[in-house]
């Protein structure tokens, strides 16, 4: 499977024209601010109050063990769950409102009973993005999944490394200001989990703003920029990944480094 | 023994010969279900579709009156048909009973909830796979019943040959609303009951061979696709 080679110079020039000089610039859905998020099923409290701030258009890595209500803080970004309380502001605007400039790639990849070109032309007429223009588009997303010669596959067939490559293609070919991902490889074996989050990163090199959840704490050393560490859905910490891994002020997610996941 | 060897051997003959009795009854059996499942699926398909997509009071009620009404005996349609057909009937002054367009109405009427409850099952299975991913997507209410009706093509292709082999096989919707009329609203099953009673085994049988081979071969269609659909979609 030939590594996405076409990444690497969709990435230089994009990041040429977008981000020149390597620091966060004028996000259109940024700062996220979040306030008092609270969300409710049944009589489960799977996100408790819940406050942050983002303001860096870095990657931001939600960290914590199964259950800590990373798949849920996602939704509630995305409006797929409306919150039972509290709020929740992308530069100002509701979930709701901006879930069109948002992309989400869920944790298991539903593709659709198509060809693997078919499920990025589906994404593309949804948008109502005219037939002409989608030719290329399909074709730059398939060139940066690798996924090129592959394009007629069905896309039920592919494996569990190829589905997930192709689910953020047709993430990125909407080209998103905000691209959130659920544990996008925590079902692959390394190599496949290499090759994702060699897109992840060319993906945010386009100017889009990664938001990803993961309870690998080796990817989360990998990728994060900007780190929230997620426990029993409340927000244990929130700091910079340099200083989170140096020594994490938060007693559960210091036990959580070491490896002992906290009961 | 001799007279069914006999029938069978006449019956064979009236088929290769394509006999101009039995071609007219095959077509007119053909042009009658095969209009009556196309008009089912036309308005089942999306029907079906938008009460799986749909949350509405009573929406339980419907989906089990649906699958109930997928047992509806032929007798009966074709009986409600004819008091609404008949002369003296609210939709008496068209003139309708007796004709073909009546076998049709009364063969939808028997068709439709087969096709609405299995395109409702089909899709909601679909919905509750798909329905985060396209809400991500940006997928309105239209746009997400075309994809579920497009992804669930092979499936809902059993359901409307399913539909088809109920129409092509029953007899007594069609016996009632069309009479039986020589040259005008004679179809297969009619004909095979009606020669029977005569004693004429032969066009019977003929017919009998005819409408055996129709039903298994869309059943074998159903086990294809869905073996197909299966391999290539998973």
């Amino acid at each position: 499977m030939p590594p996405i080679v076409a990444t690497a110079e969709i990435t230089a020039e994009r990041a040429a024209t977008d981000r020149s000089d390597g620091t966060a610039t004028e996000h259109p859905l940024l700062p996220l601010v979040v306030d008092g998020l609270t969300y409710r099923a049944g009589n489960q409290l799977l996100m408790d109050q819940v406050s942050f701030r983002i303001e860096t258009d870095l990657r931001t890595v939600i960290l914590g063990p199964n259950g800590a209500g990373k798949s849920v803080l996602l939704r509630l970004l995305h409006g797929l769950l409306q919150p039972t309380g509290g709020r929740i502001a992308w530069n100002g605007a509701s979930p709701d409102v901006v879930k069109r400039r948002q992309a989400m790639v869920l944790q298991r990849p539903i593709l659709l009973r198509r060809s693997v070109a078919a499920n990025i032309d589906h994404a593309l007429r949804l948008r109502k993005i005219p037939r002409p223009s989608r030719a290329e588009l399909i074709r730059d997303a398939l060139a940066v999944a690798g996924l090129s010669e592959l394009a007629s596959r069905s896309a039920r067939t592919l494996s569990g490394g190829e589905q997930q490559r192709l689910s953020i293609a047709r993430a990125w070919v909407l080209r998103p200001d905000v691209l959130l991902l659920d544990e996008p490889t925590s079902n692959l074996d390394p190599s496949a989990t290499i090759i994702v989050e060699t897109m992840i990163r060319a993906v945010q090199g386009t100017g889009t703003k990664i938001i990803m959840t993961t309870h690998d704490i080796g990817q989360a050393r990998r990728l994060a920029d900007d780190i929230m560490f997620l426990h029993r859905g409340g927000l244990l910490e929130h700091a910079p990944a340099t200083e989170f891994f140096h020594g994490p002020r938060d007693r559960v997610a210091a036990r959580f480094l070491e490896g002992i996941l906290p009961a | 023994m001799d007279s069914f060897w006999l029938a069978a051997k006449t019956a064979f003959e009236l088929v290769v010969s394509m006999d101009a009795d039995l071609a007219e009854i095959v077509l007119l059996s053909l042009r009658v279900s095969l209009s009556a499942v196309l008009i089912a699926t036309a308005i089942a398909l999306p029907f079906g579709a938008a009460v799986a997509l749909s949350r509405f009071p009573g929406r339980r009620a419907l989906i089990v009156l649906l699958n109930a009404a997928m047992g509806l005996p032929p007798v009966i349609v074709g009986l409600v048909v004819y008091l609404l057909l008949s002369r003296a009937g609210p939709l008496g002054s068209a003139g309708l009973l007796f004709t073909p367009t009546a076998m049709i109405i009364a063969q939808t009427i028997l068709v439709l909830p087969i096709i609405a409850a299995l395109t409702r099952q089909t899709i909601s299975d679909l919905y509750e796979e798909y329905d985060e991913q396209l809400r991500s997507l940006g997928a309105g209410p239209l746009q997400m019943i075309g994809t579920l009706l497009w992804d669930g093509r092979f499936r809902l292709t059993t359901g409307v040959l399913a539909g088809f082999g109920r129409a092509i096989a029953e007899v007594g919707a069609v016996l009632i609303v069309g009479g039986n009329i020589l040259h005008s609203t004679r179809v297969m099953t009619t004909t095979i009951a009606l020669e029977t009673n005569k004693g004429n085994l032969a066009m019977a049988l003929g017919l009998g061979l005819i409408l055996i081979t129709i039903a298994a071969s869309i059943n074998a269609a159903v086990m294809l696709i869905g073996d197909a659909a299966d391999r290539r979609y998973g």
